[in-house]
């Protein structure tokens, strides 16, 4: 490829108006979906620009979700790691306790505005589960959630959270009975139910307009994060770190540094046992292209083309696709991907629990562990931002069992 | 002229509406398929369906999800179902066959080498659930060039628009979803069905099939009456699951419930 035809390609916006990023994205979905899909795009353009959408919009994230968030600067941290200055965007302060509020909000607000009566959603370690719960019962909306059997039994606490805010929790006993067959239960559920239902996708992965979509609700994070930075360093950043399970942290802090290309983006992935193993989550760094869940993109599947399982100590990155624009901006060269191991993860968990006091989701471990390395490599004048995409309170249970099993 | 286009001539210079039975190859074990494919002909089945196992059947009920489990742990993999195919032509060479299945599976082979292995084996249809007409271009090229019909959907929530746009990619002939839901439901109503069908024929000459909710004699005469094919899968398929205990019981028993389906459309056109 040539340097103008590559300059160019980085112009042009996208995606494009079919959901494409370059070869990833698309709709890839049976007929019965595609009309509502269609609708579902015009409103969203058409509330984009409403300002009484957005206003409502704003409010909701400031009194309900508790934003803007804060930007912290983790001193001690980065004083013992001796290299570059890490600030840690606080998305675990959130209201539900992580980032996935500020998208179910935004879906749900659409949802109301559609005339859908019924919201429903697929969830994994139940983040977006209690966050699409949470928003239904403000809205008094009807709202069901799809979860893996497996993953029902290892987050009990979320199941509770759930059906405490008046969700009904569907156990879904198909296929590998985690995340991704909760998306498949998800899409027949919105298949047969689709004139009075909204379906919140959690991730920015899924048929066009969702990885735009929910990307778009998720920016909040980079476009904060970008005006706090500037107000306390007067510069940007060099590095954003972010774990990538579907992807939907990472580019809400990501897509707002795009344009500057002297910030370097980092995404980590789950990397379960390693990734020479093949125990892993991590499609990025060790899958190949597919389609699945609407999109094409990087997938963990075998030379059949049938989907693989994936192992990651972290529920919400235990997905085997990935949002199509993570794919875009890897083959393009503009983001990097790494992959962390459970152990390095649980390490970092710890780590910063014991050097600031911030319990971190096991997700979130993941980006700390690679800044745990990146950091003494990169000048005191440095400075990364990782989003904290979410507190660690719901992974108690995992960590003891862990800790207990060491014993 | 295809195998497809052949069919529904013949079928239509003799006044009778097309029966496409579908099972999943290698449900609930490999060597059960292409016996029980010859024996639903033996009873009257006009083209076949073949469904290609895959790991996430976003589209598929509960019984074809269950098939599709049974026939992964015995490894079928689209070479496989190729495999299956090349036998059943050795023994026929005049039914169609249709694979009916997932984009994944052929998009990690590629269009262009999956499309002639297919061609090669004696598959006379495709239907990707999960790739509508917008992402087919490169897709319906490589059948093209294969002489491999592309079959796509259309469902209770297509306008006018996406049947044109269905009826322009397609060929062999258009596959109709009789509701908003998954294979294996109870939800047919032939008068709506019979309403979106006028409308579709104003798009289109192909012929039209309809298939999902079609679950015995009684249904496929009543969609017979008003479509130029009856597709049944989900009434066969827990057949077999009933069966998978006993695979040897499995082809007699299908062609039984095939005869019976057959009866039923004849009898009602």
């Amino acid at each position: 490829m040539t340097q103008a035809v590559d300059s160019k390609a980085k112009q042009a916006p996208l995606p494009d108006e079919r959901g494409h990023f370059g070869p990833f994205g698309g709709r890839f979905v049976a007929e019965t979906l595609m009309l509502p899909l269609d609708e579902l795009n015009a409103a969203y353009q058409k509330y984009l620009q409403d300002p009484e959408f957005q206003a409502e919009l704003d409010r909701d994230l400031a009194s309900f979700v508790g934003r803007p968030s804060p930007l912290y600067f983790a001193e001690r941290w980065s004083r013992e790691a001796g290299g570059a200055r890490i600030y840690l965007k606080r998305e675990d302060l959130n209201h539900t306790g992580a980032h996935k509020i500020n998208n179910t909000v935004g879906q749900a607000l659409l949802a109301k505005r559609m005339g859908k009566t019924r919201i429903i959603a697929e969830t994994g370690a139940g983040q977006h589960g209690v966050a699409s719960a949470t928003i239904a019962a403000r809205l008094g909306m009807e709202c069901v959630v799809y979860m893996g059997a497996e993953d029902i039994k290892r987050q009990a606490i979320n199941v509770y959270r759930m059906r405490m805010l008046g969700a009904e929790v569907v156990s879904v006993e198909s296929g590998s009975k985690t995340l991704k067959d909760a998306l498949n239960e998800a899409l027949r559920d919105w298949v047969t139910n689709v004139d009075n239902t909204f379906y919140i996708i959690g991730t920015v992965a899924g048929p066009h307009p969702y990885p735009v979509m929910v990307r778009d609700f998720q920016t909040i994070i980079g476009r904060e994060a970008r005006q706090q930075i500037l107000e306390l360093e007067g510069r940007l950043p060099d590095a954003l770190v972010a774990c990538v399970g579907g992807g939907s942290n990472a580019i809400g802090l990501f897509h707002p540094f795009i344009d500057d290309e002297a910030v370097e983006l980092y995404g980590v992935e789950g990397g379960g046992d390693g990734v020479e193993t093949g125990r892993h989550a991590a499609p990025l760094c060790a899958g190949s292209s597919g389609v699945l869940h609407g999109n094409r993109t990087y997938l963990m599947e075998d030379s059949d083309g049938q989907i693989t399982e994936t192992h990651s100590v972290s529920a919400g990155l235990d997905y085997p696709g990935v949002g199509p624009e993570h794919a875009w901006l890897k083959d393009s060269g503009r983001a990097t991907y790494v992959a962390v191991t459970d152990s390095e993860a649980i390490e970092a968990f710890h780590h910063l629990t014991h050097t600031e006091g911030i319990i971190p989701a096991l997700e979130s471990s993941h980006a700390l562990a690679y800044v745990a390395n990146l950091a003494p490599q990169m000048g005191k004048d440095k400075i990364i931002i990782i989003n904290l995409s979410g507190r660690g309170d719901k992974d108690m249970h995992t960590i003891a069992q862990l800790e207990g099993i060491q014993q | 002229m295809s195998r497809i286009q052949q069919r529904f001539a013949d079928l239509q210079s003799a006044q009778k509406k097309a029966l496409i039975p579908f099972i999943t190859a290698g449900d609930p074990q490999p060597d059960v398929t292409v016996p029980t494919l010859h024996a639903m002909v033996s009873a009257g089945a006009d083209l076949l369906e073949v469904g290609v196992p895959f790991s996430d059947p976003m589209a598929d009920g509960p019984v074809i999800q269950a098939a599709c489990e049974r026939a992964l742990k015995h490894h079928v993999t689209l070479h496989k179902v190729l495999d299956m195919v090349s036998d059943f032509r050795r023994n026929d060479d005049k039914t169609p066959v249709i694979l009916m299945g997932y984009l994944n599976p052929i998009e990690v082979w590629g269009y262009a080498a999956f499309a002639r292995a297919a061609a090669d084996a004696g598959v006379d249809g495709v239907l990707t659930v999960d790739m509508p007409p917008e992402e087919a271009a490169e897709f319906t090229a490589a059948m093209k060039e294969n002489a491999i019909d592309t079959i796509f959907l259309l469902a209770p929530t297509s306008d006018d628009a996406r049947m044109q746009k269905v009826s322009e990619a397609a060929s062999g002939f258009i596959y109709y979803v009789s509701f908003k839901g998954v294979t294996g439901a109870n939800q047919l109503d032939v008068s709506s069905v019979a309403t979106k069908l006028k409308q579709l024929r104003r798009h289109t000459t192909l012929p039209v099939g309809v298939g999902f909710g079609i679950r015995d004699a009684e249904t496929a005469g009543q969609v017979a009456e008003i479509a130029d094919a009856v597709v049944v899968g989900s009434v066969l398929v827990n057949q077999i699951a009933g069966l998978a205990g006993t695979p040897g019981a499995i082809p007699a028993a299908l062609a039984t419930t095939v005869a019976d389906l057959r009866a039923g459309i004849d009898k009602a056109v």
